[in-house]
């Protein structure tokens, strides 16, 4: 019941935000604001995961697949495709449900306890468009470009540790890159990338705006955010694999 | 002016406001006192919309606030200036972009006139050269000028102020206090302050209205209130030995 609860609150809520916003200017400064702390933010630690990731990638590909029988190039292969269709977007979404997540619940969290939200509603302004609409725009555009950052990383981290370790040689590498490339792959993990960025943004701000009491449960907020948006973007790959 | 009429508000299966009804004037200080928990926070709140009502009406200039959708209460809070509790004030904001917040959201001046009204409302409430500072570094007293800046920006004709003066030295609160008085009778505006100091009362009040639990005990004025034989309110208003040396000596 509690489920259908939240489901329920959830799409109400969704509906205030997606009504036109009071004001134009502000919000088109919002959203600037927001892909700053959404995305912006979020490159450093993004590009230092997708770096060692692409080379654990590479590595581990290499030791398992020491066989004569199997050409190297398709270490190339197989990192480009894991880092293109699950890494890029499944995990780095998952990383940034941690990071995005907690940080809009937590904010929200705090400003409807110190009631400037309540200060927002009594100027008559729409403060769940005001505060969450932005922010979710800000996701929808951040995402898919940090998961293009992140396939072009974890890729590179992957030819320069396999190249400087000598496991695997940089042509072979840039030849498994080549073979066989599904450009709609890049596509499609883009288009994950967007709906985990309504997803995490719209779920950590729900979470976020209904907070009550004080600071315990702002916490309490934000954690159930960080999980909730998990498991949203959990079930919405395991959904969205039927369309590849 | 402001009318509440029988209005009655519960929380789950606990009735907190009942069959409350007064009147708040236009260009007076209306002061809400009664103890912790007895109601006016959640009258206050319940006048704005922040809680719908069960029962009852609000009427803003005989415009009934209750039976309006949210388009048309949107037009009535434009009207609406609060100061709360913690002051409310936007973390992530300047001093000087809170008090411009409401201009740039609704006022349709340009960049320059909301700076210029921001600062005339900073100047009003007596925070000089500190525009570009953030509400963590300034003082408890001085965030609510800063809300009360906000608040008077977009010349309100209902100004509502819940607990102004809690957490404040006598002094501040005394600044605090003359402010609103004065503000209310410049510009003419409704005010309604909510709180338990006695001192706030007996300074700005131009009517009380003392609820206990959750219904309206008694209403006059600041003078009528030391001859009351309300025995609730007198041990409201006689609670600290000085109140009650002040009224043995009267």
């Amino acid at each position: 019941m509690d489920f259908f609860y939240h489901i329920g609150r959830y799409i109400l809520l969704m509906q205030k935000v997606l009504g036109r916003p009071d004001e134009k200017k502000m919000f088109r400064r919002n959203i600037g604001k927001e892909i700053v702390a959404i995305g912006w933010d979020s490159i450093g630690i993004v590009s230092i995961i997708s770096f060692f990731m692409g080379g654990v990638m590479a590595l581990q590909l290499a030791i398992n697949m020491e066989n004569p029988v199997l050409p190297q190039y398709l270490v190339g292969l197989g990192t480009r495709d894991s880092i293109i269709l699950e890494f890029s977007s499944l995990v780095i979404a998952l990383i940034l449900s941690g990071k995005v997540g907690s940080s809009i619940a937590s904010e929200i969290g705090t400003m409807r306890i110190t009631q400037q939200i309540d200060a927002l509603d009594i100027m008559g302004i729409n403060s769940a468009n005001y505060l969450l609409f932005p922010k979710i725009i800000a996701g929808a555009i951040s995402f898919p470009v940090i998961c293009c950052l992140c396939i072009v990383l974890g890729i590179g981290g992957g030819w320069i540790v396999g190249d400087v370790s000598g496991m695997v040689p940089s042509n072979q590498y840039i030849l498994g890159l080549q073979f066989m490339f599904q450009p709609f792959y890049v596509f499609f993990s883009n288009i994950k990338m967007i709906i985990f960025g309504i997803l995490i943004t719209s779920i950590s701000g729900y979470y976020g705006y209904y907070a009550q009491g004080g600071s315990l449960q702002v916490g309490q907020a934000s954690t159930q955010a960080v999980v909730v948006s998990s498991i949203a973007v959990l079930v919405f790959d395991l959904s969205l694999l039927a369309f590849l | 002016m402001i009318e509440v009429k029988n209005v009655s508000k519960s929380f789950k299966d606990v009735q907190i406001l009942k069959n409350v009804s007064t009147v708040f004037e236009e260009g007076k200080v209306n002061c809400i006192i009664g103890k912790s928990g007895s109601g006016k926070t959640v009258l206050m709140k319940s006048i704005v919309g922040l809680h719908e009502i069960d029962e009852g009406q609000i009427l803003f200039h005989g415009r009934n606030y209750t039976g309006m959708n949210d388009s048309q209460r949107k037009q009535i809070r434009k009207e609406i200036g609060m100061v709360f509790q913690s002051g409310a004030l936007f973390d992530s904001e300047t001093l000087e972009d809170n008090v411009m917040f409401p201009l740039r959201m609704f006022s349709g001046m340009s960049e320059e006139e909301c700076r210029e009204r921001a600062n005339f409302c900073l100047k009003r409430v007596e925070v000089i050269n500190k525009n570009k500072l953030y509400p963590s570094e300034i003082s408890g007293g001085m965030q609510k000028r800063v809300a009360i800046a906000r608040a008077i920006a977009l010349n309100p004709k209902y100004l509502l102020c819940d607990e102004p003066n809690s957490g404040l030295d006598p002094i501040t609160s005394i600044v605090i206090d003359n402010l609103i008085q004065g503000i209310a009778q410049e510009y003419n505006i409704t005010a309604i302050v909510n709180t338990h100091d006695m001192n706030s009362v007996m300074e700005i009040a131009d009517k009380i209205v003392f609820i206990y639990k959750g219904e309206k005990w008694w209403e006059g004025s600041k003078d009528e209130i030391w001859h009351t034989d309300n025995q609730e309110l007198n041990d409201l208003i006689f609670a600290s030995s000085l109140t009650k040396k002040i009224k043995q000596s009267l």
